[in-house]
């Protein structure tokens, strides 16, 4: 599945985004967000405090129970602040 | 339909607002808003960043909302992304309707969606160097929570 990171959530994680093999105990998108924390000490720091951070599934908004597919593009990034 | 745009390049004001108004005889308000860039704190440029596959897709459906819940008979909404000096112009919403509280109305709903609803995220460089992400404002949320 593809994952992107925008804003600081890009700039901790140190990249823009990565194509993972989605872990099969993995079902929403707060379990995505702990699998990727593990991933490396930029991820930890970018999704050490889960509350900060929004998400998007294939282009749309997502909560933290939203269900995950390993088709899915999933989008990690802080509230926005356009406008 | 919307017009929806995401650019780089500044928009022409004037050009928009007649483009959405030309040949057109029942269009009876005009409403718009500019949002610029303030050089607070000694802000030398705000870096605009976005979800290009998402961008245009949230403000069409936010612009939908507009048109869903006003009599709106035109609507632009253009949004520029990328480094922008002080005074620059940011974004710019139009809305045409036959009177000018639909208009108004959906004008102020179209900015505070934007703000709350659409993937952009504006980054601050300041003069001495250093950098800050901009921090989403409980006030922003409020707006938009009022519509």
């Amino acid at each position: 599945m593809q994952i992107l990171y925008f804003a600081w959530v890009r700039e901790k994680t140190g990249r823009g985004g990565e194509e993972i093999t989605l872990p099969a105990e993995v079902r929403d998108v707060g379990g995505l967000m702990r699998h990727l924390a593990a991933l490396t000490p930029g991820h930890a720091a970018a999704f050490a405090n889960p509350a900060l951070i929004r998400a998007a599934i294939n282009q749309d908004f997502a909560r933290a129970d939203d269900l995950v597919t390993n088709g899915d593009e999933v989008a990690f990034f802080p509230p926005v602040t356009g406008g | 339909m919307a017009r929806i745009l995401v650019q780089e390049a500044e928009f022409d004001i004037a050009a928009e607002m007649a483009a959405l108004t030309a040949g057109r005889t029942d269009i009876g308000a005009l409403a718009s808003f500019t949002g610029i860039c303030r050089a607070d704190d000694g802000l030398a440029a705000m870096v605009l960043e976005h979800y290009p596959a998402m961008t245009e897709r949230a403000m069409a459906r936010i612009a939908a909302q507009a048109e869903a819940r006003w009599p709106l008979t035109g609507c632009t909404v253009i949004h520029r992304v990328g480094r922008l000096p002080p005074g620059a112009p940011i974004v710019l919403v139009l809305t045409a309707s036959n009177h000018r509280s639909a208009a108004l109305e959906a004008c102020a709903f179209l900015m505070d969606w934007l703000k709350t609803r659409a993937p952009f995220w504006k980054r601050e460089e300041f003069t001495a160097g250093l950098t800050r992400w901009v921090e989403a404002r409980a006030e922003d949320d409020a707006a938009a929570q009022r519509w």
